[in-house]
Formats: C-alpha cells, sequence, structure tokens
C-alpha cells in the first residue's frame, strides 16, 4: 500500500495535469439507501475510502475531561472524481451525515456547492435527520428517490409531502446502480442550484 | 449505523505519524486542495509516512482526500502531512474553488452541468 495501486493505470489514477479547478458536491442520506453505489456508478476511479476515528468525548467540546467513555466511532466517507473538461474536476463526497460536530464533517461541507439526498421509499422517516442537518448548514438540496426492487412505486407528490418539501426542492427518481440515470439525478441538483444562485444574486 | 470498533493501535499511530501533532502547519487544506511534487528535493530524513505521500504524488496531481484514501490515513494526519511538506518544498498546491459570490457559483455550476450532459 506504498503508492496507488498497480492495477489501476496512472490515468486512472491521477488528475489531468491541464486541471485547475475542483469543485465539490454531496451525496447523502441514511445507512443502505445507496450512496457508496450512486458514487460508484460516476466515478472515473475506482472509488476511495477514508475514515477518520474519533473519540466520543473528543467530539463532544463542552464535556468534563475524563468523564465520559472513551469508546470510539469510525467517521468514514466515500468519494470518487468526475474529470468534466480540461480544466475542472468534480468530487463527489458520500456521508451519512450523522457526525455534523467533526471536523470531517465540516471539511466535507465547506466550500460544497450543494447536496444530493438519496431517499429510499420504505424508510422515507430516516431522511429527515440529514435534511435538517443541510438546511441548518443552509447547503441546498435535491432528493432522489433511489429505487429499489419490490419497494411499491410512490407517486412523487406523495413522496414530497411525506418529506415535507419546498415546493422548490427537486424530487427526482434515479437507480444509484445506473451511471446515466445517477448523472440526471445530479444534473436535477446542479440545474436548481443554477436557478437558486441565479435568484440569489437579483435579491 | 453501527460504529465499527478499531484497535486503539491506530488512534497511537496516527499519533506518531504527526509527531504528536493534531492539526497542521497551515489552515487552509481543504479535503479537494490538489497536492503535486515540488522541486525534486531528496527524501532523506523524512519520515516513512512523509516519504509514501511524496512517492504518491509524483506521477501526477491528487487532491488531499485521494491522498487519504490511497495512503489509508485519516484526513486529519493527512493534512498534517501534506502541510509539512509544504513547509518543506516537497509538495506545492493549489486551492480548490470557494464559493466567494453567486456570480462565481453560477459560472463553475455551468461548467459543471455541460461536463455532466456531455457525459449522457
Ligand atoms: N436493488 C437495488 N439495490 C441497490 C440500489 N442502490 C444500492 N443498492 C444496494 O443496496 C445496498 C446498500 O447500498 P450502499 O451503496 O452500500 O449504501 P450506503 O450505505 O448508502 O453507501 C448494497 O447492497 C447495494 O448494492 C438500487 O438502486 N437498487
Ligand atoms: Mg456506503
Amino acid at each position: 500500500m506504498g503508492s496507488a495501486p498497480a492495477s489501476d493505470a496512472p490515468s486512472d489514477v491521477y488528475l489531468r495535469p491541464t486541471v485547475k479547478t475542483a469543485a465539490k458536491l454531496l451525496v447523502v442520506g441514511h445507512f443502505a439507501v445507496g450512496k457508496t453505489t450512486f458514487v460508484g456508478a460516476l466515478s472515473e476511479i475506482r472509488p476511495l475510502r477514508t475514515e477518520e476515528v474519533m473519540t466520543q468525548a473528543g467530539a463532544l467540546v463542552d464535556d468534563l475531561a475524563g468523564t465520559r467513555d472513551k469508546t470510539t466511532t469510525t467517521v468514514a466517507l466515500d468519494f470518487g472524481r468526475l474529470t468534466l473538461s480540461d480544466h475542472l474536476v468534480l468530487y463527489l463526497f458520500g456521508t451519512p451525515g450523522q457526525q455534523r460536530f467533526t471536523q470531517l464533517w465540516q471539511d466535507m461541507t465547506r466550500g460544497a456547492l450543494g447536496a444530493l439526498v438519496l431517499a429510499d421509499t420504505q424508510r422515507l422517516d430516516q431522511s429527515f435527520d440529514v435534511m435538517g442537518v443541510l438546511e441548518e448548514l443552509g447547503l441546498p438540496y435535491a432528493v432522489a428517490v433511489n429505487h429499489f426492487e419490490g419497494a411499491p412505486l410512490h407517486e412523487l407528490d406523495e413522496v414530497r409531502e411525506a418529506l415535507d418539501l419546498l415546493p422548490e426542492t427537486p424530487l427526482v427518481r434515479c437507480d444509484a446502480r445506473d451511471r446515466e440515470s445517477s448523472t440526471r439525478a445530479l444534473i436535477a441538483l446542479v440545474e436548481y442550484l443554477i436557478g437558486r444562485n441565479g435568484e440569489l444574486e437579483r435579491t | 449505523m453501527t460504529p465499527r470498533r478499531r484497535p486503539p493501535e491506530r488512534l497511537v499511530r496516527s499519533y506518531v505519524v504527526t509527531d504528536g501533532r493534531a492539526f497542521p502547519s497551515r489552515n487552509t487544506l481543504d479535503l479537494v486542495t490538489m497536492v503535486v511534487t515540488g522541486e525534486d528535493l531528496p527524501l532523506t530524513g523524512l519520515s516513512p509516512e512523509k516519504c509514501r505521500v511524496v512517492e504518491l504524488c509524483r506521477p501526477g496531481a491528487l487532491s488531499v482526500a485521494e491522498v487519504a484514501g490511497h495512503l489509508a490515513l485519516p484526513v486529519s494526519v493527512t493534512k498534517v502531512l501534506v502541510a509539512d511538506l509544504m513547509d518543506s518544498g516537497h509538495l506545492v498546491t493549489r486551492a480548490p474553488f470557494v464559493p466567494v459570490n453567486q456570480a462565481s457559483n453560477i459560472r463553475i455550476l455551468e461548467e459543471v452541468l455541460d461536463g455532466l450532459r456531455a457525459r449522457l
């Protein structure tokens, strides 16, 4: 593990020398909703994972030192990369988003243009948490329902109501395993972000 | 999510790798700050982990997050190592896009949109 894996050609690992700008978007959602699958479907590199081990005591700034259980938790994020032009690269970071007070979460959200929330119609209630975190941060988001076989196909109107989305929040369906479908979900997010920035600019 | 346990050895190791420092010498490193090797300086005197970072970056540029991912190091540790290697001249970095106003956001988002549409 001294360098990039020998199985990958250098061109599949390293950035093009002409790349000048890197931008980032987040892919968030609860456990097993399909974040890793989504990032993997879009990424030009083998998706990577990085982990941060932290003590729960360390995450609680106001806690009296030493009085807490020092069990450790692992904060993990998966990410992938898409070179979108000779000079622009987009990074996608996938995370459950529960660890909102950690440095890793701050690193991930700082400078991010927006987030795609993946949702599963069988567990919509589990999406509220991460949507709340994004709202607190003021990070704009779109929602993509990742359809799992066997799950009842709900009308998007019903899903919108169940998730209590704002009328302007885009809501689309996707199959996280499919590159084209996942690309379309990201496009819906980016179109929304462009419109929103345009509105903010005019006010 | 069930938090997975790690052997405590790993925490200790991270601490040693960074000479006991928890914070990088500069606070400007982002997950998507791009890293490339600078002048071709000798690696003598560098810790094994710093050598691994320089070796990894020799063939081309990578983001801080990718360096962490390839070397299986936590991001916090990677940032300390990269910052030190910038100080010593082994690495140079290129800052990522930073949102400053709506106009610059729109410019970059339009480029992202064009790039995504071209992939369909
Ligand atoms: N049928 C189906 N399975 C999926 C889909 N997306 C993800 N999965 C599966 O669901 C499981 C959890 O997905 P994963 O991407 O690991 O979820 P994460 O925890 O959000 O990263 C994996 O076994 C995937 O193969 C999908 O769209 N349809
Ligand atoms: Mg995952």
